[in-house]
């Protein structure tokens, strides 16, 4: 087991034509862990996910990955390397079944070829897929168009499409937003299965309570810039933490 | 009592969708009618058409294998008004090829589609990554552009163009070459995007995103896309380039570009089928009003119009929705 | 002849601005690539010359009635046609491609064709600017082509409707929560792109003869300088449209006439090897879909 971090971000900074989205943010993520990333509307995480997954050119800093440089990558070389994320707002291909929807990401060259390549082998593993993350077999909801699931189930497609990809880290950009107590329940025990499998998780979150429940760690973001790092305890104590959410005096 | 209009699938297409098709004869034929008759038609129509209607299929066999070739890229999500680009680097290429080399058609033909193929995606390649816009406004000028670099510099015979190209073996052989491979292309075609290969593609084309969020390099699935649309395009310009014997500046012409595209729509674009259909009705309604003229291409245009707005499903959805469905009166409960 | 070809060259440069200009405010406001923008441009300069012809207007009242006729037709384009098919990229395209080609092809068709199909010039005199000869016509529409540049500048830059304009073009969603209405903004910015059309025309082409084949020449070229100069941007259209413009003019005089639209098409291809989305193109491709 190395000590290297998995996810190593250093001095990252994004400026949007004078919006300053991002200063100067720098963190590691050991194997294994789950890093929660919060912080009010607007501080940058979903641009964090943007930068680390290639979909957003950094103005500054570097991203390691697994020990290799991958700032400024292509997005879909960076998933090939295997970091999968989810997307908030989330957008299936509607009138195509549940299942169907996960063609897509078991297309992907990073685990195409674990599959078997005859008509209807992706179609076995999609199932399969959702299954573990809460499709019921028996109602044959997989089969469902995706335009008429409820959120819950549109989230939990979500994120058995990152699974799919068979990745060493993924992001979680707010996966419990829109979803009732219930739903929420019904999906921590899917993110620890996860974690038992050795995967590294960050989840971005506005759910506090349920994310410090299984975060190893948090990271607290506030107009582009990191103001706190440690366990989700400590970090809320913080006096410049309950400045940011709550507003200053 | 509130009625409202339901739709529900016919009898035979349930009983069709499962095992039990095997079961019957009726169920059997229902399935297949639809894909044996029309290419039964189509290899039985060149042994009882007159001279003058073969050409008429002639041509539409090509003008549907143009519009399938621009079926293909719209499913992609590149909207072409310009296969003529594609139709016309086919027919200079065979031509030069056949005028200056003295190969053979059959040599040719293959060898434009291939090559004709591979020039144009590698010219279009930089606009790939670009709004989908970019790529019409290129492919709808870098014709009409050759066109007029053509003649003024005079070059492949300028004005005049290249005569004298060799012409197929035998009228036979012309007639039923297109034929089959416009056949082979729609069905081959068809299966191609209803697999998982298709699937990425259209993806590509809903959400360009979340298939990048899958790890597949988009740009090099629509630089495939692309290459078979042009090379299709190209295998028609190298074809009509050995039947008339003949190639110049009007390969490039805008009616090459427009037609597909009408017939696509009119037909229903997104099936394939509904752009081979559209080409059957089209070409021949175009060979009837053949003497108003020009008013022929205001029809396309304010067909294209009123299709894309108000029609959009095309006729051939609505014609496969008669097929496996009917629709009743119930009342609102 | 340097000279004169540096004079001819500008000229040039000021026409296929003002062909591109109106093309390229319709898509940089509302993303609505106006495919019958030829058609347009056509259209108001028979519709000119039938008035002239037909009812005996005088040319500039023939003009005036013609550019507002031409504008509020793309306010009608706009409304019952584009309307019904918004966002969708390839039914916007095939829409007012079909409308363009029906007009222009009508035209064709009922037979518009000829040199007694001309608008008259403004004012009919010539003269020398240094060595070389300029007609009045020419010279009015550089002054005439800077005028309405720093109009529509001042338009977009200084009174409302104008900065609702670059509003939506920014951002439409922010645009849209200050209670701009986005369909009124496009309507207007289609109608805007036809009038300007329609300006352009009146002011071009009295040095020729009208056709309709003149009409996909006017949609090429509007293109071409959008596609160099990158769509969306007016700055990039003006760049564009003397870059082109002078490389025209000078492979005219120097090289030969065959080779001016090689030029052309080479330096479309260059601006897509190099740099994609235009000179000043703001298109991040991907950046800006996040």
């Amino acid at each position: 087991m190395g000590e290297a971090p998995l996810l190593s971000v250093s001095h990252l900074s994004k400026n949007f034509g004078g919006v300053q989205a991002m200063q100067d943010v720098s963190f590691d993520l050991k194997e294994g862990e789950l890093l929660g990333l919060i912080g009010p509307n607007g501080s940058g995480k979903t641009t964090a996910v943007n930068l680390i997954t290639g979909f957003v050119r950094p103005s500054e800093g570097e991203i390691f990955f697994q020990g290799k440089n991958i700032t400024g990558m292509a997005p879909h070389r960076i998933v090939r390397l295997g970091i999968a994320r989810t997307f908030q707002m989330v957008k299936p291909f509607y009138q195509l079944p549940a299942y169907k929807n996960m063609i897509i990401p078991l297309y992907s060259p990073r685990v195409k070829d674990t599959i078997g390549g005859r008509y209807g082998d992706r179609d076995a593993v999609a199932l399969d897929l959702l299954e573990e993350v809460g499709f019921e077999r028996d109602a044959m909801v997989a089969f469902k168009p995706a335009g008429a699931l409820p959120q819950g189930y549109l989230k939990r497609l979500e994120l058995a499409k990152a699974i799919a990809l068979n990745p060493d880290l993924m992001i979680l950009d707010e996966l419990f937003s829109g979803l009732s107590l219930a739903e929420v329940a019904g999906i921590v025990p899917i993110i620890e299965k996860l974690r038992l499998q050795g995967k590294t998780i960050i989840m971005i979150e506005h759910r506090l309570k349920e994310l410090f429940r299984i975060a190893d760690r948090v990271m607290v973001l506030n107009y582009g810039e990191k103001i706190a790092e440690g366990r989700a305890e400590e970090v809320m104590e913080s006096d410049s933490v309950k400045k940011a959410y709550l507003g200053g005096e | 009592m509130e009625k409202r209009k339901e739709r529900v699938d016919r009898g035979i297409k349930v009983r069709a969708g499962s095992i039990f098709a095997l079961t019957s004869w009726r169920e059997m034929l229902y399935l297949a009618a639809p894909r044996f008759l029309p290419v039964l038609a189509f290899l039985c129509l060149p042994l009882l058409l007159g001279p003058y209607w073969q050409k008429v299929l002639l041509s539409l066999a090509v003008f549907a294998l143009l519009a399938i070739s621009w079926d293909i890229l719209a499913q992609a999500g590149m909207i072409s008004l310009g296969q003529a680009l594609f139709f016309g680097v086919g027919a200079y290429l065979s031509g030069v090829m056949n005028h200056s080399f003295g190969w053979h058609p059959l040599v040719t033909m293959p060898l434009a589609a291939l090559f004709g193929g591979l020039i144009c995606t590698l010219c279009l390649l930089p606009v790939l990554r670009l709004r989908g816009i970019y790529f019409s406004m290129v492919t709808l000028i870098i014709p009409l552009m050759l066109v007029r670099i053509v003649e003024a510099t005079k070059i492949f015979g300028g004005t005049e163009g290249l005569t004298g190209i060799s012409p197929l073996p035998s009228k036979w052989i012309e007639l039923y070459l297109i034929v089959i491979v416009m056949l082979a292309a729609l069905f081959g075609f068809r299966r191609m995007l209803s697999s998982d290969y298709g699937l990425v593609l259209k993806g590509i084309n809903d959400n360009d995103r979340s298939v990048i969020n899958a790890g597949i390099n988009i740009y090099w699935f629509k630089a495939q896309a692309l290459f078979i649309s042009s090379a299709v395009g190209a295998f028609c310009g190298a074809f009509m380039t050995h039947v008339y014997m003949f190639v110049g500046m009007p390969v490039f012409a805008l009616d090459y570009s427009i037609l597909p595209i009408a017939a696509a729509v009119v037909g229903g674009p997104g099936t394939l089928a509904g752009a081979t259909l559209g080409a059957c009705i089209l070409v021949p309604l175009s060979e009837l009003l053949r003497g108003i003229g020009g008013l022929r291409i205001v029809i396309y245009g304010l067909a294209l119009v009123v299709f894309i707005v108000a029609l959009p499903e095309g006729i051939f959805h609505y014609v496969q929705r008669k097929y496996h469905q009917f629709e009743r009166w119930v009342e609102v409960a | 002849m340097f000279f004169g070809t540096l004079v001819y060259a500008l000229v040039n440069s000021v026409i296929l601005a003002l062909m591109a200009i109106g093309f390229n405010l319709t898509f940089g406001i509302s993303g609505v690539a106006n495919f019958a923008y030829g058609a347009m441009y056509i259209l108001s300069a028979y519709v000119s010359w039938m008035l002239i012809h037909f009812l005996g207007l005088p040319f500039f009242a023939a003009a005036l009635l013609s550019i507002l006729f031409t504008t509020l037709l793309g306010a009608l384009m706009y409304r019952f046609v584009l309307l019904r098919v918004r966002g969708q990229a390839l039914s916007e395209v095939i829409a007012t491609f079909g409308i363009g080609l029906a007009i222009l092809e009508l035209f064709r068709y009922l037979g518009f064709v000829g040199f007694e199909y001309t608008l008259p010039v403004f004012i009919d005199k010539s003269f020398m600017i240094g060595p070389a000869y300029i007609d009045m016509q020419r010279v009015l529409i550089v002054v005439l082509g800077v005028l309405i540049v720093a109009a529509l500048w001042v338009f977009t830059h200084h009174t409302s409707l104008g900065l609702a304009f670059r509003g939506i073009a920014q951002d439409e969603r922010t645009a849209l929560t200050l209670g701009i209405d986005s369909d009124w903004i496009a309507t207007l910015s289609v109608s805007f792109g036809c009038g300007l059309a329609a300006v352009a025309a009146t002011i071009i082409i009295p040095l020729g003869s009208i056709s309709p084949g003149e009409g996909y020449e006017v949609l090429i070229k509007a293109l071409a300088v959008c596609i160099i100069g990158g769509l969306g941007s007016t700055g990039g259209v003006i760049v564009a449209s003397f870059v082109i413009g002078f490389a025209e003019r000078f492979t005219d005089t120097y090289i030969s006439s065959h080779w001016t639209m090689i030029v052309s098409l080479a330096a479309i291809l260059i601006v897509l090897i190099v740099k994609p989305s235009g000179l000043f193109g703001k298109q991040k491709e991907l950046e800006e879909r996040i």
